[in-house]
């Protein structure tokens, strides 16, 4: 399954580092954020928690780039 | 600029203003050194209190190579040594290019959403005769909808009232406006100028073509170029590397000189590896590519021409082979009469006048077109006696004269001698009383500017051009004689495209690639067989929009040649962008390391490289 959710970054350095972070999270099969078009797009592992995945993975965005915003 | 911009921008203002303060005072009164420190760090503050607290919670979170991070210790470090003034300028320089970076992304943001502004907002539906104000997604198949003047067309339909000219420019870039009536299937996102208009629903607002681009372009930006994974690999690696190698310039050389037996000086080789911090931050890599990556999708949506990501449009600048299906891209699938050639003393206008007339009961697209050729309308009384020969062609009684008219078996069969053979197109010989009166050559007309595409693509790097088609070898070759392709394959069938579109893939070298062009129709294996799928005039087919790389919303071949000098444009500003930017970074690594280059270049390695690169990745999303 895919969802795409707005994002909110200043730098696109950071940008890249959320992206990184959000395919490390489990349950993520790949995720891809632009930060031309502020979009982050998630494609899920079958099965996923979506709900569940994407709080783990806002988290571990804060983690690297505490000047972040996901809009779940 | 937006608040936060606006925020920034005082704060600029209000440090110089400090910081000017700061070095005058500094110069006349020559202050105790503590009163010194204070001038400066009120300005510092300023400017620079959210990049430490930032760097603060970065080192909370062992995150120690951000920016945020660099810029602390590099500024601290410089204060500590006593550069006050450069301290605080390395800061108030950092913001200044971190707000020109904020407004430049901002705005080319803008500049595509308002490319793409052609979401409909509302529906005018009629429900049992009246209208009603909805959200297009509510509109269901078959509703009808009015379109008053100056409204977008919410969901793709069909006209059943009124009739209007149509702005298409934001699905085509074709900016003649469009004439449209009861009967016509007009497209969402177009406008309408000047006449009310009903229509009846054909799809839902999510399959109308609005929503098709809409999407398209939204997730352009997603399929990332070569070049972006490398440059944000790049920086993974880059600021790391930096970030130790300033380490060990600060502390290495220092070392080496005490054991030596030397002074260390440890100031000036820690100054130099601040220098080097400064110079570490990988920005202006980072946003310029997909800035220019951005721009060039921007760019071309502009023209009509969907890219469906940036590896397309790097894809679209290697391409070396052009394979083109031949109906519909280069020609255009409508028959026209392309020449009359009389004989036995008719005249032109006889031999096309009794063709028409014996054809004039026929469906046949052949009968059409000479029907259109003749240009009058026909008087159906005078034609009598109408007898179809299946495959042959037809015999009829034009104004009492025994007319027969078709191809060259129905003239062998009734005896009558055929002067010879012409070449291309499909013949209509006449024969008029059991005369031979001459030949009309019908054939599929090549468009106007085919010709000089192919030129086009060949200035514009592309090896060879080659033309697929199913028709006879006599019309490939006339087509592709009239045209200057290199290369045609004739009476192919369908399947046989894909195998001679690999055969071309097996043939060609590894950096190159090979773009097929099809009008979208049964083409859909090609396209996604190809390295990069080109479909033309796809607007309303959904198959092809699915299938392509890269859409044209309409026909025109031109768009192919400016489809490729946006991607080599985009290219260029691309590798300039990182030739520039890491051949500056690695001349004033040098530099610094040498310690010939202080905090004021490290800064503008920094700063200046990032809005230079910036400010020509700006320039993609222009096209002359």
């Amino acid at each position: 399954m895919k969802k795409v959710y707005d994002v909110e970054v200043d730098c696109a350095n950071c940008a890249a580092k959320m992206e990184e972070a959000v395919k490390n999270t489990a349950g993520v099969k790949d995720a891809t954020l632009s930060f031309m078009t502020l979009k982050l797009k998630v494609e899920f592992e079958e099965g996923a928690d979506v709900k569940a995945v994407m709080q783990q993975a806002y988290k571990n965005c804060k983690a690297v780039e505490d000047d972040c915003e996901i809009f779940l | 600029m937006n608040k936060k911009q606006k925020n920034v921008l005082c704060r600029i203002i209000v440090t110089v203003v400090l910081l000017m303060a700061a070095v005058l005072l500094t110069r006349l009164l020559s202050p105790h050194i503590v009163v010194e420190l204070m001038l400066f760090l009120l300005p510092y503050g300023v400017i620079g209190y959210d990049i430490l607290r930032k760097a603060g919670k970065g080192i909370l979170k062992r995150q120690v190579f951000d920016e945020n991070f660099l810029m602390a210790v590099a500024t601290v470090g410089a204060m500590c040594l006593g550069d006050y003034a450069e301290g605080v300028a390395v800061m108030l320089f950092y913001q200044i290019g971190e707000l020109f970076q904020s407004i430049a992304v901002g705005k080319s943001r803008k500049n595509i959403a308002a490319l793409m502004d052609i979401r409909p907002d509302y529906a005018n539906v009629l429900r049992e005769g009246v209208p009603e104000k909805v959200d297009p997604d509510e509109v269901e198949i078959g509703e009808l909808i009015v379109v008053h003047p100056g409204e977008k067309v919410p969901i793709d339909g069909v006209i059943v009232e009124g009739n209007t000219s149509l702005n298409t420019s934001a699905l085509t870039g074709e900016s003649v406006p469009r004439e449209v009536g009861c009967g016509d299937e007009i497209y969402s996102g177009s406008i309408n100028l000047t006449g009310e208009i009903k229509l009846k629903t054909i799809k839902e607002f999510g399959d109308s073509t609005v929503s098709k681009i809409l999407d398209l372009v939204e997730n352009s930006a997603m399929k990332k170029s070569r070049s972006e994974n490398f440059i944000t690999k790049f920086a993974k690696y880059y600021t790391p590397a930096v970030c130790y190698g300033a380490l060990a310039l600060s502390l290495i050389p220092p070392v080496v000189r005490l054991l030596m037996g030397n002074a260390p000086m440890w100031g000036d080789w820690v100054i130099r590896g601040l220098t080097f911090l400064v110079i570490s931050c990988p920005c202006a890599l980072v946003i310029s590519i997909p800035l220019s990556f951005f721009g060039g999708i921007g760019c071309a949506s502009a023209n009509g021409i969907l890219v469906k990501g940036s590896n397309y449009l790097e894809a679209l600048s290697k391409t070396k082979y052009v394979v083109f299906d031949k109906t519909g891209t280069l020609t255009q699938g409508v028959f026209e009469v392309t020449g009359i050639y009389p004989e036995n003393g008719f005249t032109k206008e006889d031999l096309l006048e009794y063709a028409a007339y014996a054809e004039s009961g026929s469906p046949h697209p052949i009968s059409q077109s000479l029907k259109k050729a003749y240009g009058r309308d026909l008087d159906v009384t005078k034609v009598k006696e109408i007898e179809e020969i299946a495959g042959h062609g037809v015999s009829a009684k034009v104004e009492g004269r025994h007319i027969l008219a078709g191809n060259v078996r129905l003239m062998e069969q009734k005896g009558i001698v055929v002067s010879r053979e012409r070449e291309g197109g499909t013949l209509c010989h006449v024969a008029v009383e059991g005369v031979y009166a001459g030949c009309i050559v019908i054939s599929d007309v090549v468009k106007p500017n085919a010709a000089e595409t192919l030129r086009g693509l060949k200035i514009n790097g592309i090896k060879k051009t080659v033309m697929l088609t199913g028709d006879s070898e006599d019309t490939a070759k006339r087509v592709a004689e009239a045209i200057g392709i290199d290369e045609y394959h004739s009476q192919l069938l369908p399947g046989d495209k894909v195998s001679a579109v690999e055969t071309l893939l097996d043939a060609k070298g590894a950096q190159e690639n090979l773009a097929f062009v099809g009008d979208g129709i049964n083409d859909a294996p090609v396209l996604s067989r190809a390295d990069i799928g080109i479909a033309m005039g796809a607007m309303g087919s959904d198959a092809a929009i699915e299938a392509a790389d890269v859409v044209l919303m309409d026909d025109d071949p031109a768009k192919i040649t400016l489809a490729m000098r946006i991607s080599l444009r985009t290219l260029r500003i691309v590798k300039q962008n990182i030739v520039f930017a890491l051949g500056v970074k690695a001349v004033c690594l040098i530099l610094g390391a040498l310690g010939l280059a202080g905090m004021w270049l490290a800064i503008f390695a920094d700063v200046g490289v990032m809005v230079l690169a910036v400010l020509n990745a700006t320039r993609a999303l222009k096209m002359k």
